[in-house]
């Protein structure tokens, strides 16, 4: 006889999500790494209302002579001369300008288009991916598009992109806006060529599944087969990419500033900052190892979310 | 082998057609003038005369395929001639003189031969770059190797997180740190590399040595921290297979099985990830040139984009292209080499 008093399962059955959770949890490196990305991005966002410092202003006449060239406010431990201001803490630059202030503020243009290049070029990436392996006929023309991206000399070409398209962008969205928009462009469509062969991959394999031609019997649209069934199962390679992808935008973004080819020089981001310390180097170290330090410990950070990530959104590694 | 290794030679023609077409159409309809850079007291109708002068005025597949020309046939002939008559190497041949006197591709800058300059320039990067590069492999597989074999050890922790930070930390910071660290407040090697200095006896090697230190370190420890980790993971790949069980079975030593067995078969994917990082470094050591002052090919472009030196930038990125496409050649063929379970048919 059925013993009908067993009332079944006592606890809600895990989703998967709170699997993914529960792994990304037992490693301590990516929950690190994301504390201290969030971190990061919440004290660049907020900060500048605690710190109502503005990074542009420039003082004049005596205040000028007053405020400009302070240390920061760690110097005076092993250099009691040394020229300190409580209400500077990190120091001030040669024009007097608050250095929190502008890293706080550099730290918004970096991450900002550390973002949006890395969504523009996850959606290049998926868009050529999907297309390439869902539909045969595509798949030749955009992988050998792809393999072609890969052969050109990147950094090379974004370099000369960046100064070629400059002043016409900038007519038309701003000196600063125009810079953005370029340099989100330029990163996002040089680096989409990884995500796009890693989904091309997954959904060849996904298309011989059983689900997908269930789902195609009872009538399913393409569109739709790709949007329901198929994305929602290319999820985790996307994501990880992403976390990759951010790392190297930020990187790239740097650089480009840091070679005098990004931001105009009176709106600082990380790599523009770096720059402007390195001909004061000996006297004033610290202007160029804070942007430094900043820039190292996001993509630090973002590296061991992603390595996190990867494991925790591996079923087969989930669990162990 | 043979045939594969000449389909794949042919197939990189177009390829490298296609690059320099991206190159050529970048550069030619960005809008941008050329003559931006010339007194704007010079006259319109001489401004024209140099547009003329230029091949400004011509259609644009005219100026591509004149372009062509010059990159892929006079440039070259130029070089075969040198090999000719003044190499060491193919001296005794006879002298082919290709070359007479056809318009080569002239930098705007100096009014030389780009290629020339291009020429001048190489031996800086390759000292700088070549020892990083040389120096990073013979650092990095050992680690490989010692964390894949003690994996989950106090020194594969400590291996990840060290090429966590070289992955991190990007070259134009690091380089800053060991300015600050060695140049600045220990004073032991000067921040900036003198490329005029020659090296003749001991002494001068030694400040050859000294000054060569900092940028390979930068460098070093970018190419070190991917190449270590790769090599790590290919070795664990192969620690696992049923092959290193039947050659501990058999009784051979652990020495033998590692590092003869399971390196020679790891060997295989890190040697072309080797073979496909140095045009990567090329690229890379633009960077590091700059914070170092290295005038080599990287600092060259960045100077020619500053000028608005189209010809000089055209032949800079091409190169780096072809250097691409060639170790991607490369590459392909050594994992058809070393690896007898591929063979292209």
């Amino acid at each position: 006889m059925t013993d009908l008093s067993n009332p079944g399962p006592q606890t809600a059955p895990r989703s998967q999500w709170a699997d993914v959770w529960q792994q990304f949890k037992s490693h301590r490196g990516a929950l690190f790494g994301a504390c201290i990305f969030v971190l990061i991005v919440a004290s660049v966002y907020i900060g500048p209302f605690l710190w109502p410092h503005d990074p542009q202003f420039l003082p004049q006449g005596r205040d000028f002579i007053n405020l400009r060239d302070t240390r920061p406010m760690y110097v005076a431990l092993w250099d009691p001369g040394a020229k300190v201001d409580w209400s500077h803490p990190l120091g001030t630059d040669n024009l007097g300008r608050d250095t929190l202030a502008r890293l706080l503020f550099g730290g918004q243009v970096s991450i900002a288009v550390g973002l949006t290049a890395m969504l523009l070029s996850l959606f290049l990436g998926t868009l050529v991916g999907v297309v390439a392996g869902y539909f045969r006929r595509l798949d030749g023309p955009l992988m050998r598009l792809t393999d072609l991206f890969l052969a050109l000399p990147l950094l090379p070409l974004i370099l000369v992109a960046s100064l070629l398209f400059r002043e016409s962008l900038a007519a038309i969205f701003g000196p600063e806006g125009g810079v953005f928009v370029l340099i989100v462009t330029l990163i996002g469509i040089t680096s989409w060529m990884q995500t796009a062969r890693i989904v091309r991959g997954d959904v060849l394999a996904l298309k011989e599944r059983e689900f997908v031609l269930a789902a195609r019997s009872i009538g399913t649209t393409n569109t739709k087969l790709i949007t329901r069934h198929m994305l929602p199962n290319i999820l985790s390679p996307i994501l990880v990419s992403a976390t990759l992808g951010i790392a190297t935008a930020i990187i790239t973004e740097s650089a480009l500033s840091f070679l005098g080819f990004g931001f105009p020089p009176d709106f600082p981001t990380w790599g523009r900052l770096l720059n402007d310390g390195v001909d004061r180097l000996v006297s004033y170290p610290e202007r160029s190892i804070w942007p430094g330090i900043m820039i190292s410990l996001t993509v630090l950070s973002v590296n061991y979310l992603g390595d996190g990530l990867r494991d925790a959104l591996d079923p087969r590694i989930r669990g162990r | 082998m043979l045939t594969y290794a000449i389909r794949r030679l042919v197939l990189s023609v177009p390829t490298l057609i296609f690059i320099s077409l991206v190159i050529f159409l970048l550069l030619q309809l960005a809008p941008n003038d050329p003559l931006a850079q010339m007194p704007l007291t010079v006259p319109d109708e001489v401004r024209q005369k140099m547009r003329e002068a230029m091949g400004h005025d011509q259609p644009i597949h005219i100026q591509y395929w004149k372009w062509l020309i010059q990159f892929f046939w006079i440039e070259p002939s130029v070089f075969i001639d040198w090999l000719t008559r003044d190499s060491a190497l193919f001296g005794w041949l006879p002298d082919t003189s290709l070359y007479n006197g056809q318009l080569r591709v002239i930098s705007w800058q100096t009014r030389s031969p780009v290629m020339d300059i291009v020429v001048q320039r190489i031996p800086q990067t390759l000292w700088v770059v070549g020892t990083a590069y040389i120096l990073a492999i013979v650092i990095a597989v050992p680690i490989g190797i010692y964390s894949a074999y003690r994996q989950y050890s106090w020194f594969d922790q400590a291996g990840t997180f060290v090429s966590m930070i070289g992955f991190s930390i990007p070259p134009f910071f690091s380089g800053v740190l060991v300015i600050v660290i060695f140049s600045v407040q220990l004073g032991w090697f000067p921040s900036i590399y003198d490329t005029t200095h020659k090296v003749v006896d001991w002494q001068s090697f030694l400040f050859q040595l000294n000054q060569m230190i900092m940028p390979v370190m930068v460098l070093t420890l970018q190419i070190t921290a991917q190449l270590s980790r790769f090599m790590r993971a290919s070795m664990l790949d192969n620690l696992n297979q049923d092959y290193v069980r039947t050659a501990r079975a058999k009784g051979l030593g652990e020495p033998n099985v590692v590092m003869v067995h399971v390196l020679r078969n790891s060997m295989i994917p890190v040697v072309t990830v080797i073979a496909l990082g140095v045009p990567n470094i090329f690229g890379g050591a633009i960077i590091t040139e700059q914070v170092f002052k290295v005038n080599g090919i990287g600092q060259l472009l960045i100077t020619a984009i500053e000028a608005n030196d189209l010809p000089m930038v055209q032949t800079l990125t091409f190169v780096f292209a072809v250097l691409i496409v060639m170790f991607n050649l490369i590459a392909d063929l050594l994992y058809g080499l070393l690896d007898p379970r591929i063979r292209y048919d």
